[in-house]
C-alpha cells in the first residue's frame, strides 16, 4: 500500500486535482478530535495506492486546526511521497509552503496548477528553475482542463515506490541562522528520525509551542536563540518567515517571466464588482437573482404541487398505483394506510421542495468556487464584526438559507474560535431550506398567501442573529481581543461543471437521505401515534385521531406553549416532530387537518411559525452543532440559548401581534414590553470593564 | 514613521517592522508581509473597512485595526 499525501494552498485546486486522481473512490470523514474534515481516496485503476487530501493551508505553524493536523499527518504518518500542490498563477506565497514542506523529510513531487490561466495570462513559468531552486521534480498540470495530471500521478507514485526524491535542503536561511538550526539538530535526542531531524530543529528555534513541549528535556538551546534574535532585532519566529520570502524573491525570477503588460481577469472583474458604490448593489442582486430563481422559479407552487399531489399526494400517481397494488394483494387496511398516508404521503410533501434545495446549492457551489464568496466576507466584514461575527459568517448564514447542516459546517473556514462558535450558535436562525414549507403554509393557508410573510421570517432570523451577536459579545464567554481577519482574496476562474454539481451533491444528497432515513421514520411514527389509540389497555386503531396515542403526547407538552398562543396539542405534536426535521412540520399538520386556519388564529399562528423557525433546529443540524462545537458544554448552551430566544421571541411577538391587530393589552403584553427594554438594555450596554482584557 | 493603515487607496509602501504577537502575526508572515516587501493599497471595502492589499503579486484582504500592527515607509 502507497500512501500519497496531497497539500497546498487553500484555492489551489487541490480538492479539483485530488477529485481528478481518484475519481468516485472517496472516503469523507473527519480527523481524530478535530472537527477538520478528511479526504482519503484510491486511485483510479491503482487500487494500492491512497491519496490523502490534507486540508488547504499557508504555513505549517502551530495555530490552527488544519495546520496542525497537516503537520502531524506528515511527521507521524509518515506519508510514502508528498504531491504538493502550486498555484501556478500565485507561485511567490504558494513557494513559501513549499520551503516548508520539503523539510519534512518525505519525497516531494511539486504540481504546478492552474497552468491554463497562466499561460492565458501570458505568463511563462520555468518549471527547470524552480525543480532547481527547491529540490523537487516538477510538473506543469491544470486539474480544470485535465492536463498533464496522468503523467505527474506516474512520477509521484514512481517516486513513493523508490522513496527517492527527497528534497536536498537549498539552504532557505542565512549562515548565522543554518549553524544555529545545525546546532540545535545535534542536540536532538539519538532517536529522532535522521530525515527529520531539520524539521524539528527549525521548529524549535521558532519557539514552536508544540514541538517544544515534544522536547522538554532538551538542553538549554534557549540562550542560542536569544543571542540570534538580539544580533536581527527580531524574533525567531519572524527571522525564519523573512528568511524563507527572502529566498523565494532571489530566486523567482528566474522561475517566471511575468508577463506585464497585462492587467489580470481578476483585476478587471474586481473594479467593479468590488467598487466602493457598485459592490453592494451588485452583492443584493446576485443574492436576489439566486433567489428568485430557487425559491421563486423552481420553487414555484406549480413545481411543489406537481410533485407534492401530482406524483405523490393521495390521489397522485403513486398513491394510486400503489393503492391499486396493495388491493390486488389483499393488503391488510392499517397496512395499506401506514403506506399511502403515512409514508408516501409524508416524504412526498418534503420531497416536493427537492428541486429547489437543488438549485439553491447549484448556485451556493458556484459563488464558493468561483471565488466571489471570499468577496461577499470583504464586503460585509464591517458589518458583521459589530455583531461579533466575522464577515465570513456571512457564508455559512447564506448557506444556512439552503440547509443548516452545510451551513453550520462551512463555518469552519472561520479561523477565530469566537467568531466560529458564534456562527455555528446563531447560522441556524436564519430559515432554510426545510423551513420553507413551513413558512409557506402558515402564509398561505392563514394570511391568504400575503406577499410579507416570508421576508418576515427572514427578517426575523437576521434580528436574531443580529440582537444576539451584539448580546453575547459581551458575555464572558465570548468578549475579549477582536478577530484577526487576514484573508486571500483568490482570482477569480470558472469553475467546472463537474465539481459545482460534485459540491452540489454532496450536500443535496444528504438532504435526499434525511428524507429517507429520519423523515419516513417520522412519518411512520405520527401516522402510527395518530392511528393507533388506547381502549380497554388495549392499543387499537382509532376512528378519529381525537382519541389517538399522539394527542396524550401533545396535551402533555403544549402546557409549554400555551403563553405563546399556541397550547393544543397539535401544535405541540408538530413542533416535536419538527425537531425530527422541519419539513415534517408540514406533514404532520397535513395529517391533522386540511387547512392550517382550522388550528390557528393569524396570531397563534404566526407565534408558532416563528417559534419553529428559532428553536433548536432539526436533529441532523443539531448534530451538526453538535460536531462544530467539540465540546458537550458549548453544544448543550447553544441548543438551550436557541430554544430559550425562541420562546421569549415567539412570547413577544405573539402579545404585539394581538396588540397591534386587535388591540389586546394585558399582563402579558406589558412583560413583553419589559423583555424587549432588558433585551435593549443588554444589546447596548458598554462592554463590562472587568471583560476587556 | 507611518503604519499601514494610514495609506489612502492607490499608495504603495514598504515594510519595516511587525508589531503585534502570536497567531495574528505569524499569520501576516505566512501571507507574505514580511520586512522588506512593498505593499500596495488597490482599494477600500465599500464601508470603508477592511483592506484590500496586493502583495506578493496575489490579493488580501486585511482589517485595518490589524493593518496597524504593520510598521510601513513610503517612498
Amino acid at each position: 500500500m502507497i500512501k500519497i499525501a496531497l497539500i497546498g494552498n487553500p484555492n489551489c485546486g487541490k480538492t479539483s486535482l485530488f477529485n481528478a486522481l481518484t475519481g468516485s473512490n472517496q472516503y469523507v470523514g473527519n480527523w481524530p478530535g478535530v472537527t477538520v474534515e478528511k479526504k482519503e481516496g484510491k486511485m483510479k485503476n491503482e487500487d494500492d495506492v491512497i491519496f490523502t487530501d490534507l486540508p488547504g493551508i499557508y504555513s505549517l505553524s502551530p495555530y490552527t486546526p488544519e495546520e496542525i493536523v497537516a503537520r502531524n499527518y506528515l511527521i507521524e504518518e509518515k506519508p510514502d511521497a508528498i504531491l504538493n500542490i502550486v498555484d501556478g498563477t500565485n507561485l511567490e506565497r504558494n513557494l513559501y509552503l513549499t520551503t516548508q514542506v520539503c523539510e519534512i523529510g518525505v519525497p516531494v513531487v511539486m504540481a504546478i496548477n492552474m497552468m491554463d490561466v497562466v499561460r492565458k495570462n501570458g505568463d511563462e513559468i520555468h518549471t527547470h528553475e524552480i525543480a532547481e531552486h527547491f529540490g523537487c521534480t516538477v510538473f506543469e498540470v491544470s486539474a480544470l482542463k485535465g492536463t498533464g495530471i496522468k503523467k505527474c500521478a506516474k512520477a509521484v507514485i514512481e517516486t513513493a515506490r523508490t522513496n527517492r526524491g527527497i528534497p536536498p535542503i537549498h539552504h532557505s536561511f542565512d549562515d548565522r541562522v543554518e549553524s544555529v538550526i545545525h546546532f540545535i539538530s545535534s542536540c536532538l535526542p539519538k532517536d529522532v528520525d535522521e530525515k527529520q531531524r531539520r524539521y524539528f530543529a527549525t521548529k524549535l528555534f521558532e519557539r514552536d509551542s508544540v514541538v517544544c513541549s515534544q522536547f522538554k528535556s532538551l538542553p538549554n538551546i534557549e540562550s542560542v536563540i536569544s543571542d540570534v534574535e538580539k544580533e536581527y532585532d527580531d524574533d525567531s519566529e519572524a527571522i525564519i518567515a523573512d528568511q524563507r520570502y527572502r529566498y523565494i524573491t532571489s530566486c523567482i525570477h528566474e522561475c517566471i517571466t511575468r508577463n506585464k503588460t497585462k492587467k489580470s481577469t481578476s483585476a478587471i472583474i474586481d473594479s467593479v464588482v468590488t467598487n466602493k458604490f457598485l459592490a453592494i448593489p451588485i452583492f443584493a442582486l446576485i443574492m436576489f437573482c439566486v433567489y428568485y430563481l430557487s425559491v421563486t422559479v423552481v420553487g414555484s407552487s406549480t413545481v411543489t404541487d406537481f410533485i407534492g399531489e401530482k406524483i405523490f399526494g393521495t390521489q397522485g400517481i403513486v398513491a394510486l398505483g400503489i393503492g391499486r397494488l396493495l388491493t390486488s394483494i389483499n393488503c391488510a387496511k392499517w397496512l395499506s394506510d401506514l403506506i399511502i398516508d403515512g409514508i408516501i404521503a409524508g416524504v412526498g410533501s418534503v420531497l416536493s421542495f427537492v428541486p429547489q434545495i437543488f438549485t439553491l446549492f447549484i448556485f451556493l457551489s458556484f459563488l464558493e468556487d468561483c471565488g466571489y464568496m471570499s468577496r461577499i466576507a470583504f464586503i460585509l466584514d464591517k458589518l458583521f464584526r459589530k455583531f461579533g461575527l466575522s464577515g465570513k459568517s456571512f457564508i455559512p448564514i447564506l448557506i444556512g438559507t439552503g440547509c443548516g447542516v452545510p451551513g453550520v459546517m462551512a463555518s469552519r473556514t472561520i479561523e477565530n474560535e469566537k467568531d466560529r462558535r458564534m456562527t455555528v450558535m446563531t447560522t441556524t436562525f436564519i430559515p432554510c431550506g426545510a423551513k420553507l414549507p413551513v413558512i409557506a403554509l402558515i402564509a398561505s393557508d392563514l394570511f391568504g398567501g400575503a406577499w410579507w410573510v416570508a421576508p418576515s421570517a427572514y427578517l426575523s432570523g437576521i434580528l436574531a442573529i443580529i440582537i444576539s451577536g451584539l448580546i453575547l459579545k459581551k458575555t464572558r464567554a465570548f468578549a475579549g481581543e477582536e478577530t484577526p481577519f487576514v484573508m486571500e482574496l483568490p482570482s477569480y476562474h470558472m469553475p467546472s461543471a463537474k465539481s459545482v454539481l460534485k459540491s452540489m451533491w454532496e450536500r443535496g444528497s444528504d438532504f435526499l437521505r434525511k428524507a429517507g432515513t429520519i423523515i419516513m421514520l417520522a412519518s411512520c411514527i405520527i401516522w402510527a401515534l395518530s392511528y393507533f389509540g388506547i381502549a380497554n389497555g388495549r392499543i387499537v386503531p382509532v376512528s378519529s385521531m381525537e382519541n389517538s396515542v399522539l394527542q396524550y403526547l401533545g396535551k402533555v407538552i403544549c402546557v409549554i406553549f400555551k403563553p405563546l398562543g399556541f397550547g393544543f396539542w397539535q401544535a405541540g405534536v408538530a413542533t416535536i416532530m419538527g425537531l425530527l426535521a422541519k419539513e415534517g412540520i408540514v406533514s404532520v399538520l397535513g395529517v391533522l387537518c386540511s387547512d392550517a386556519s382550522q388550528l390557528f388564529t393569524q396570531a397563534e399562528g404566526f407565534s408558532f411559525l416563528m417559534f419553529n423557525l428559532l428553536c433548536a433546529p432539526c436533529i441532523a443540524a443539531v448534530s451538526a452543532i453538535r460536531r462544530e462545537m467539540g465540546s458537550v458544554k458549548w453544544f448543550v448552551g447553544a441548543i438551550a440559548y436557541q430554544t430559550a430566544f425562541a420562546f421569549i421571541a415567539s412570547f413577544c411577538i405573539y402579545r404585539f401581534f394581538l396588540l397591534f391587530s386587535s388591540g389586546i393589552f394585558t399582563a402579558e403584553t406589558a412583560i413583553a414590553f419589559v423583555i424587549i427594554a432588558i433585551l435593549t438594555f443588554l444589546m447596548f450596554r458598554k462592554k463590562p470593564r472587568n471583560l476587556k482584557k | 514613521m507611518k503604519t499601514l493603515n494610514e495609506l489612502k487607496s492607490g499608495e504603495s509602501a514598504v515594510v519595516t517592522k511587525l508589531n503585534g504577537e502570536g497567531a495574528l502575526r505569524r499569520r501576516i508572515m505566512d501571507m507574505g508581509i514580511t520586512k522588506g516587501v512593498e505593499i500596495y493599497v488597490s482599494k477600500l471595502a465599500p464601508l470603508g473597512d477592511p483592506m484590500e492589499l496586493t502583495v506578493r503579486g496575489y490579493e488580501l484582504s486585511i482589517r485595518k485595526a490589524d493593518a496597524k500592527m504593520i510598521e510601513v515607509e513610503t517612498r
